[in-house]
């Protein structure tokens, strides 16, 4: 299922019939993880993709980010074919801790910047406004270890916001944290988004965190992954976590369950009970 | 400094008082065990002496030859072994059973085909460290994230730069007990090859004033290798408790 239609200057990125099959190991099958898929990000956009455990969700991630290729198909960003190569623009932001022990969380966060060779002063700019931004100009001289996951989580934002993306890549980056350090960190990456006008793409197995911070959410089918559907969800650009209060709210996770039970049990093996 | 530190400080004083009152009580024998303070005096005057300053740059000079080799042949061997799965599945039986093998066994032979000269002693000491560094640096190479890889693509860096910027810092506290185990075989080795057999050095020194009954330069030499030794690994333990605690693998 894709989106409708769109003019070329609003889609940011798109995948076409996009397939992904591992090669099997030795003695073993072929793995299809993924597709075909097809779908347009409209420039500016939040997107969430949600789907059962194992059904492709991290692939696309990767796939569109240009971390593993597609075996059929094709991926297009600001127009220009995604060929296993990280385009420049896109920031991803991973579920793992991906800090690096041996650095500040200054350090962290200018580490790409250093690599560009953008001018120490723009460095010492950017990264403190980063930091700033993401509340942890107080740990700037502290090493990860110092600080909790959800803290590290956002030093790795802070490393990714730093380089100014266009286009925001998050798999699962609170699939570690707790209920509560997640919806504050929602609200965290809604404000980011808002001010860096990127588009996001969220991938999560959370149901409630794709309803609060998307605009809109494809829903994808077990192994191998496609979209079901694609839910708009209608909030305004201006929002936080009390909207997890409305009747609305309620009604998209809903929406969204009915289209994933059957899936998320066919995941688990519960085929035959999914079709009764 | 912590109050372990006072503790541990206070343990060796103790030590070294109860050994300085027993051997001036006349409870050990002189001819066994010499006061520590007569060690402490009799190593100042050799020292001073100059008597021994080739024999001790001799020895360090071979130690510190055999650590360097072993830390690099042994991190370059660890890296291409850790490159290729068949070798290594091949060669981990023999590592795993390699310390259990006296290798000072084989330092005839090294002299028979090398003659006695520093080399067979260098040898021995590469022999007994080379693959405690080969070990850690598989350790380290097979605990680094595999994120950092898919980090390293997202920065567009290459090969060179992702081993260099991110894979060796990340192996890097894994590396580090590499080199500490290098040190601490290096000098067992170098020593033990000169105490055996050897032409000079500070073994063999030591073990000809053991010959000669003269226990004051025997224990003055003793005392250097234990004050250099102790000196350059607590250094190097300071280095990892320090690297550690940043990395939060220990408390500070």
């Amino acid at each position: 299922m894709t989106s409708t239609t769109l003019p070329d200057r609003q889609i940011h990125a798109s995948l076409s019939g996009v397939t992904r099959i591992y090669p099997g190991a030795a003695g073993q099958q072929p793995v299809h993880a993924l597709g075909p898929v097809d779908l347009d990000l409209r420039r500016g956009e939040f997107f969430a993709v949600v789907g059962p455990s194992g059904c492709g969700k991290s692939t696309l991630l990767e796939v569109l980010a240009g971390l593993q290729p597609a075996t059929a198909g094709t991926v297009i960003f600001e127009g220009r074919p995604v060929a296993n190569e990280v385009p420049e623009g896109i920031g991803v932001v991973f579920q793992e801790d991906a800090t690096f022990a041996w650095l500040t969380v200054w350090d962290n966060a200018a580490f790409g910047l250093r690599r560009s060779g953008v001018s120490e002063a723009e460095v010492c700019r950017r990264v403190d406004d980063a930091l700033s931004f993401m509340g942890l100009k107080d740990f700037a001289r502290a090493y990860p270890a110092q600080l909790s996951g959800g803290m590290r989580q956002r030093v790795c934002i802070a490393r990714t916001l730093v380089l100014q993306p266009r286009f925001i890549l998050l798999d699962e980056p609170f699939g570690a944290l707790d209920a509560q350090t997640r919806l504050l960190m929602g609200d965290e990456v809604l404000r980011l988004w808002r001010r860096t006008d990127s588009t996001v793409l969220l991938i999560t197995h959370a149901l409630d965190e794709a309803a609060m911070l998307s605009d809109r959410i494809g829903a994808m089918s077990a192994r191998p992954g496609r979209f079901l559907e694609i839910v708009e969800t209608g909030w305004p650009r201006e929002r936080d976590n009390t909207i997890v209060g409305q009747a609305q709210f309620g009604a998209i996770t809903g929406r969204l369950w009915d289209t994933l039970r059957a899936e998320s049990l066919k995941s688990l093996g519960y085929g035959g009970v999914a079709a009764k | 400094m912590s109050r372990v530190g006072w503790i541990r400080l206070a343990v060796i004083g103790t030590a070294i008082g109860l050994l300085e009152i027993s051997c001036r009580l006349g409870l050990i024998d002189h001819r066994v065990v010499i006061p520590p303070s007569e060690m402490v005096d009799a190593l100042l005057r050799l020292l001073i002496s100059g008597q021994v300053n080739d024999q001790i740059a001799r020895t360090f000079g071979i130690v510190t030859a055999t650590v360097l080799i072993s830390v690099v042949l042994g991190f370059a061997l660890g890296v291409v072994i850790h490159a290729l799965p068949r070798l290594r599945e091949t060669l981990d039986p023999f590592f795993a059973t390699y310390y259990a093998v006296p290798i000072f066994i084989f330092y005839p032979v090294m002299i028979a085909i090398f003659g006695l000269s520093a080399i067979p002693i260098l040898l021995m000491g590469v022999a007994t460290a080379l693959v405690a560094m080969i070990i850690a640096t598989l350790n380290g190479l097979d605990r680094i994230p595999r994120i950092l890889t898919k980090v390293a693509r997202m920065h567009q860096m290459g090969r060179l730069s992702t081993t260099l910027r991110l894979k060796l810092p990340a192996a890097a506290p894994h590396l580090f007990t590499g080199v500490k185990l290098v040190v601490s075989y290096s000098f067992i080795a170098v020593i033990a090859s000169e105490f055996i057999l050897a032409p000079a050095g500070l073994g063999r020194i030591i073990s000809d004033a053991y010959s000669d009954f003269d226990n004051r330069r025997m224990y003055a030499l003793m005392l250097l290798l234990i004050v250099v030794a102790t000196l350059v690994n607590m250094t190097l333990h300071t280095l990892d408790q320090r690297w550690a605690a940043r990395r939060g693998l220990v408390k500070s």
